[in-house]
């Protein structure tokens, strides 16, 4: 029989509310205040899960964060979450958890078969057994992973809701125990802006354990009450529970994740509130208080459940009322841990004390454990755990005074639990996240942050090797005074005092040895979640793995959602070890965020489905979900697609779109097109100076299509700018390169010629913009508009009018991007809709038919009308593009790219150009990307000469067509290529890029 | 993420509100079509990435538009000040005589 409940004085449970859970299909009882690791203790429950690799039972060892065994599977369907570590899991009534290991069952194991079969797997075991045939690997892997993983992930969607909150302090303090409340009060009462944080659903950190220490008079936990009711009377301070700081980056930015909801019943949290909150906190002054973990000791079997650290067992007495066991051996090799065995001694416990000192402890505590009853074995260690799913006793070694060797044997114990103490390990993470590097001291037997911190980081407490309360404090009020006077805030508080009990040094040891060579004797586990053995460590540095994030790698010590807690020390002293070096100079592994794991929910926080990024529709939306169109995305803009009648695919859709604009009228939505505003008497010779060609002779009411180069000479960006008054025009650009042309303009114009008197006003969404496509375009904006004289010598290509459509105050321009007849009629955005019914029942009688991006691709590539990003990649200049005509060589002023063209590399031979491709079967539609080349006998590696940049099948030419890119293709008009894609070469044509209306006759109809 | 300290809105904001706008104080070649290849190619694309500290521009995106110069460390990611395209431009120059 294990675990028990017992009353003790300080507990943190309510016993006036007792809850049921369900663990492994079995319901159990236990009280408010409970985690599950301690409710399942309670329960005399000890076998949790199957260990990674062998499959070997495993049960509770921590209580906290550096829990590696006890993963287990909460709640199920949509609410389950993996992996989460039974130590950190408040209970709440009716909460159903499972186990995350064994098959086919917790109790009956296939692998721990494996397991007890003699030789155990040496790192490397996968690598070097299935080796051999290496096309067989895809079929190991099949069943090695079958045997691999804990929990499963959700496959439903996640029905709770997160969110970030954003904080700007004075002081943050990460760690809610003794010193952290310390720091927090004193920045408190120096009237600093101060946030206080803790992982734990109640601050304190070890205050909740310790029943020993006595501060100002009082004890720990009354000592904690104070600080807590005092840091919540100041107006300055808050205190976040259930917070880990999971991550330091830059600037002092600390990422913390709250529990917000977590620790209730599904059926009782409030749908308004997030599950959890992701917390982005940016401090002037940051101060860690992070505290220590305690380590365990490396000996034979010590993984069978019933092994924990000594302060694993004394947090279940002291703060939860559980009794981890009946008689217990406790290993240790420091003084702290002795507070655990009179604890327990006087809670009825039958407690026996290996100390692998062999002077034991200080005075004061062997003559207590003389009073308690307890007997101390001192200079004995154990060698090896008996019992396979519970300890059932221990066999102990004497242990030499100097060297880590056993001489003899020692006795052989019978007890149902092991707690062993191998002494504290900092916890230096957070200090280590964005570059902090700790430093081992020997005193402290511990990698430790610095006393004197970094700048505007203060180290306090045990997270410096500070141990004992009265020092940890101690030197917590310096630290806290120094950053205080530095920011003026100057305060004359007394440190608070506490009894300092004389304490004898720890004994530097991590592996207990046995009596037998490494390897020989019981598997002694370093690491519990990877099953890594202190034997994989020995072996892997015998082939000669020296960097300990190397041996790290090759045995996976340290890995996993624990992240090596408990095991790292251990493992990098038994590499030193190995190595013949100083543990100093063996080093760390590196730290990394997250300290434990955070949730992908939390991390996304609101930004998931219809808030993942903000969707732009233009005005004219409803409109288009009445008449079925399908949307494709551009940039953030919603546009349609195409508008496929009952029956049709996007081929049928586009065809019969296409086929109806060249032969009557189409109408396309252009609102989305960027729009700039640019004003001012300079605002001629900006765009002279911007665009490649010239703007000096456009009169008012005249339209231009002009190029964008960067000043590489490559074509950025295009679009039709209208001269509205000589000092006043309206540019448009791209849809996607709306922001970006904007930005470019302003950025020039401010760095390069603040001189030139310009303005510019993004007008993308102010406008709602109507294309009129096609031969009946004219007849329908004349039965639309009455004061515009549409007269095709009086309104010609490329001229704009203002004038009254449909009873709005329009701006109406002759331009085109199919090569049609064509109007762009322009209106208030608020009457989007509007314009865009009064144009359908205008166009009724023509049969107007509304057409989305694809058939504007469709329509336009006939033209040979190029898109910039599509047609080019940022490495294309109007030469290549056969666009030399936008180019004004003779405007005065230098503009952008203008030197470039010239350069060598843009004006030699070999570049890529703009060509038109058919391919010599109408009916193939080559791939967009495919690769040309210029002979069928081409081998690889072949010499590429260009690819595809637009494909489609016209139904106005009835075939195929294409644009591409083909080196030198200005002089190939008339070859036959190969286009290479998907495995199979198909011949093409190079033609002009120009299909339809080469004559522009359309255009200018 | 940065702070960033904009010297029109005289705030100190999130770099999320800021366009990163490339090193700050090029000159564009006053007669393009007079300079040779190689000169015109360093202006074009030759960039001083130290290691240490470094002016740069950064634009307000999302707040004034406007174009600013920020001195940044580019280890440390420190940033010494913010100030206006012509206040800067002195103290650079002040910098690269000494």
């Amino acid at each position: 029989m294990s675990g028990y409940r017992i009353h003790r004085k300080g507990e943190r449970i309510q016993r006036q509310k007792p809850l049921s859970f369900i663990f492994d299909n079995v319901r159990y009882n236990a009280f408010a205040g409970d985690t599950l690791a301690s409710a399942l203790l309670a329960n005399g429950v000890r076998l949790i899960g199957r260990s990674f690799k062998y499959g070997r039972p495993r049960g509770i060892v921590g209580f906290g964060a550096e829990e590696p065994n006890a993963l287990i599977q909460l709640e199920t369907g949509a609410h389950t979450v993996p992996d989460l570590k039974a130590t950190q899991v408040e209970l709440y009534q009716g909460l159903v958890a499972a186990s995350t290991t064994g098959y086919p069952s917790l109790d009956f194991d296939y692998k721990g078969l494996l397991g007890k079969l003699g030789r155990f797997m040496p790192p490397g075991f996968y690598y070097k057994t299935f080796m051999e045939p290496v096309n067989a690997w895809p079929f190991y892997e099949k069943y090695i992973r079958k045997a691999a993983g804990y929990g499963r992930a959700p496959v439903e969607a996640d029905p709770e809701s997160y969110d970030h909150l954003h904080h700007h302090v004075d002081v943050l303090v990460v760690g809610g125990g003794a010193a952290g409340l310390w720091a927090a009060t004193l920045a408190g009462r120096a009237g600093l802006k101060t946030l206080l944080v803790d992982e734990q659903a109640e601050a304190g950190g070890w205050l909740l354990t310790d029943r020993r220490s006595r501060i100002d008079g009082l004890e720990p936990t009354e000592w904690l009450a104070e600080r807590l009711a005092e840091l919540d009377s100041l107006p300055n301070v808050s205190v976040l529970t259930r917070t880990t700081a999971f991550a330091l980056h830059d600037g002092n930015l600390v990422q913390a994740l709250e529990l917000v909801q977590d620790h209730l019943p599904l059926t009782e949290r409030n749908a308004a509130l997030p599950r959890q909150r992701l917390h982005k906190i940016r401090s002037h002054q940051l101060v860690l208080a992070t505290g220590a973990i305690e380590r365990p000791l490396v000996f034979g079997y010590n993984d069978v459940p019933g092994v924990m650290t000594v302060a694993a067992g004394h947090s279940y007495l002291n703060r939860y009322g559980v009794a981890v066991g009946r008689e217990v051996l406790l290993q240790t090799q420091n003084d702290a841990a002795y507070d655990a065995a009179f604890d327990l001694a006087a809670s009825g416990v039958k407690v026996t004390v290996a100390d692998a000192r062999c002077d034991g402890p200080a005075r004061w505590r062997q003559d207590a454990l003389s009073r308690a009853g307890i007997q101390l074995l001192s200079g004995h260690g154990i060698a090896r755990v008996l019992g396979d799913k519970t300890v059932n006793g221990v066999e102990l070694v004497r242990l030499d005074g100097q060297r880590n060797a056993a001489t003899g044997k020692g006795p052989r114990l019978n007890v149902d639990t092991v707690l062993s103490s191998g002494g504290l390990t900092s916890t230096v993470h957070l200090f280590c996240h964005n570059g902090g590097r700790p430093v081992w001291r020997d005193d402290r037997l511990s990698f430790v942050c610095p006393d004197e911190g970094r700048d505007n980081i203060a180290c306090v407490g045990a997270i410096t090797g500070r141990w004992e309360l009265d020092e940890a404090l101690a030197q917590t009020h310096q630290a806290c005074l120094g950053f205080l006077q530095k920011a003026g805030r100057a305060t004359g508080f007394l440190a608070p005092k506490v009894n300092g009990d004389a304490i004898s040094a720890p004994r530097a040891i991590f592996r207990l040895p046995d009596g037998k060579p490494e390897g020989r004797g019981a598997k002694a586990f370093v690491d519990y979640q990877n099953d890594v053995a202190a034997a994989d460590i020995h072996l892997a540095v015998r082939e000669n793995y020296r960097s300990v994030e190397h041996v790290k790698r090759y045995t996976a010590l340290g890995f996993g959602t624990d992240q090596g807690k408990l095991s790292n020390i251990n493992g990098f002293a038994i590499a030193a070890e190995a190595l013949g070096k100083p543990i100093a100079e063996v080093g760390t592994t590196t730290y990394r965020p997250a300290y434990t794991p955070v949730t992908f929910g939390a991390l996304a926080g609101a930004h998931v489905g219809d808030t993942f990024e903000p969707r732009r529709y233009t005005a004219m939306q409803a409109s288009h979900d009445a008449r079925q169109a399908e949307y494709e995305t551009v940039g953030q803009w919603m546009r349609p697609w195409y508008f496929p009648k009952a029956g049709e695919d996007l081929h049928a859709a586009v065809n019969r779109e296409c086929l109806a604009t060249r032969n009557s009228v189409g109408v396309m939505d252009a609102s989305t097109l960027g729009k700039i505003d640019v004003k001012g008497p300079d605002a001629r010779e900006f765009l002279n100076r911007i665009y490649s060609n010239a703007w000096s002779k456009l009169d008012p009411g005249k339209c231009r299509y002009g190029l964008m180069l960067d000043e590489n000479g490559m074509v950025m960006d295009d679009g039709v700018t209208a001269c509205i008054a000589d000092d006043h025009f309206h540019m448009t650009t791209t849809t996607g390169g709306a922001a970006r042309v904007y930005s470019w303009l302003e950025r020039w114009h401010q760095t390069e010629w603040p001189e030139l008197k310009v303005r510019f006003t993004t007008t993308t969404d102010h406008w709602a913009t109507v294309a009129v496509v096609g031969p009946n375009s004219r007849k329908v904006l004349q039965k639309l508009c009455g004061d515009i004289n549409f007269d095709p010598e009086a309104f010609k290509f490329m001229d704009w009018r203002p004038g009254t459509v449909a009873g709005l105050p329009a701006r109406v321009f002759r331009i085109s991007f199919s090569g049609e007849l064509a109007y762009e009629i322009n209106v208030d955005a608020n009457y989007g809709r509007y314009i865009w019914e009064e144009v359908m029942k205008a166009g009724a009688e023509f049969d107007i038919t509304p057409y989305g991006t694809e058939s504007m691709h469709v329509l336009r590539a006939e033209k040979g009308f190029i898109i910039v990003g599509q047609d080019t990649d940022g490495s294309m200049s109007p030469i290549d593009l056969a666009m030399g005509w936008a180019v004004g060589m003779k405007k005065p002023f230098s503009f952008l790219g203008k030197r470039s063209l010239s350069r060598s590399h843009t004006g030699g031979e070999g570049r890529k150009q703009l060509v038109g491709l058919m391919p010599l079967d109408a009916a193939t539609v080559l791939a967009e990307g495919a690769q040309i080349l210029n002979n069928t006998d081409d081998t690889v590696p072949a010499a590429m000469q260009g690819h595809v940049t637009s494909s489609y099948h016209s139904a106005f030419l009835g075939r195929s067509i294409a644009m591409a890119v083909l080196k030198d293709g200005s002089k190939r008009e008339g070859d036959t290529v190969q286009v290479w894609a998907h495995g199979k070469s198909v011949p093409a044509k190079v033609v002009s890029s120009v299909f339809v209306d080469k004559e522009g006759v359309r255009q200018h109809a | 993420m940065l702070r960033i300290h904009c010297p029109y809105c005289r705030e100190v904001r999130e770099e999320e509100e800021f366009g990163y706008a490339g090193e700050a104080y090029i000159a564009r070649p006053a007669a393009p079509e007079e300079v040779d290849d190689a000169v015109w190619g360093d202006y074009v694309f030759h960039r001083k990435n130290p290691r240490g500290w470094h002016w740069e521009q950064w634009q307000h995106v999302a707040g004034c538009r406007k174009v600013f110069v920020v001195k940044r460390h580019t280890v440390t990611y420190e940033i010494a000040g913010s100030w206006t395209l012509a206040e800067g431009k002195a103290l650079y120059l002040s910098e690269e005589q000494s």
